[in-house]
């Protein structure tokens, strides 16, 4: 009779949700938290680590308020997709010099949305580079400022060296709709490459 | 006899535990979710002010990025918090789904497809 151990951990399994994790990347304000807020079931929500402690490994919390100037933010929101299952949507930093955080979120993401900035795609090139090296799955969401899209898809792709099997779309990040659409892209590409083929 | 800061800081997590290995802040992922344990264990200690927000917002499962943004503490605070609270039994941890590239989890990814089609 193992008593009150085995009763918290039954009640908390029968109403603790799996989850799972999306990664919506890509340059500098290219419109990372703007589709995290338009498809999230809740308003974004936002935690700020202190860039003192973000590369500490000891319990040294000593001087902590005085060092809380410097941040790294990270937003994120939540998709419940079932009883038992929710998806988080992180936005990562964008700023180039807060990318050793992108390692961290990484772990354990399904796959990752690379948002382009229509008007300036290079500014997303190490993105599309972070997950290519590591293996992680992604597609490419070209987001229209304006809505507008100039150019066709596949000028976008030939301008970023993007493979053929990595898909590209063009989206407007404030549309919930359009960014749905981006999530599906992105899990019909795991699906793709999860079922045997045939 | 204190000793040394640092020394104490390597010894007391053991001595506090009876030898036993603490819960790692590896235990603690962003989207792991914690729950209060109900009912709580009765022990002597009552927990610091910080604990007591923390335990009155996981009366719910709740993840523990989710926590730090209301707690509006950063998530490293928070995590060694959730250490303690889970050494004095006070919530559990629920991991997050694993995720792995060589045996990918179709019946999961049907699951999430499924959910955003329905948004
Ligand atoms: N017109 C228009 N503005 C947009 C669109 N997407 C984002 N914006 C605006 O562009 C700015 C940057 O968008 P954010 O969503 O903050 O970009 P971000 O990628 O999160 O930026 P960082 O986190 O700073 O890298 C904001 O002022 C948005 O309101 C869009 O599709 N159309
Ligand atoms: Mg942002």
């Amino acid at each position: 009779m193992a008593g009150s151990d085995t009763t918290a951990q039954a009640s908390a399994d029968r109403s603790a949700p799996d989850t799972v994790k999306i990664l919506i990347a890509g340059g500098f304000g290219v419109g990372k938290t703007t589709m995290v807020g338009s498809v999230s079931e809740i308003a974004p929500l936002r935690t700020e680590e202190p860039l003192t402690m973000a590369g500490l490994d000891v319990d040294d919390l000593d001087g902590v308020e005085e060092k809380r100037a410097t941040t790294v933010a990270m937003d994120f929101g939540r998709i419940t997709v079932s009883d038992d299952l929710v998806l988080y949507l992180f936005g990562t930093p964008g700023q180039q010099r807060f990318w050793f955080m992108w390692n961290d979120l990484a772990l354990g993401a399904l796959g990752a949305v690379v948002l382009v900035d229509v008007r300036r795609p290079k500014s997303s090139f190490a993105a599309i580079d972070f997950f290519e090296r590591r293996n992680i799955p992604f597609v490419i969401a070209v987001n229209g400022f304006h809505g507008e899209h100039p150019y066709p898809v596949e000028d976008i792709r030939e301008s970023l060296t993007l493979p053929e099997s990595v898909p590209v779309l063009l989206c407007d990040a404030r549309e919930r709709e359009s960014s749905r659409d981006v999530l599906i892209a992105l899990i019909d590409r795991l699906i793709a490459q999860a079922a045997p083929a045939g | 006899m204190g000793g040394s800061d640092s020394a104490g800081r390597l010894v007391r997590p053991f001595t506090l535990t009876g030898g036993r290995t603490r819960p790692s802040r590896a235990d603690f992922t962003l989207i792991t979710t914690v729950t209060a344990a109900d009912p709580q264990p009765e022990t002597a200690a009552r927990p610091q002010p910080e604990h007591l927000r923390i335990l009155r917002l996981c009366a719910e499962p709740v993840a523990v990025a989710e926590l730090a943004a209301r707690l509006d503490l950063p998530v490293s605070v928070v995590v060694i918090m959730l250490c303690d609270l889970l050494e004095a039994g006070r919530i559990t941890a629920h991991p997050p789904h694993p995720v792995t590239r060589t045996t990918p989890d179709l019946d999961l990814l049907q699951k999430v497809r499924e959910g955003l089609g329905r948004l």
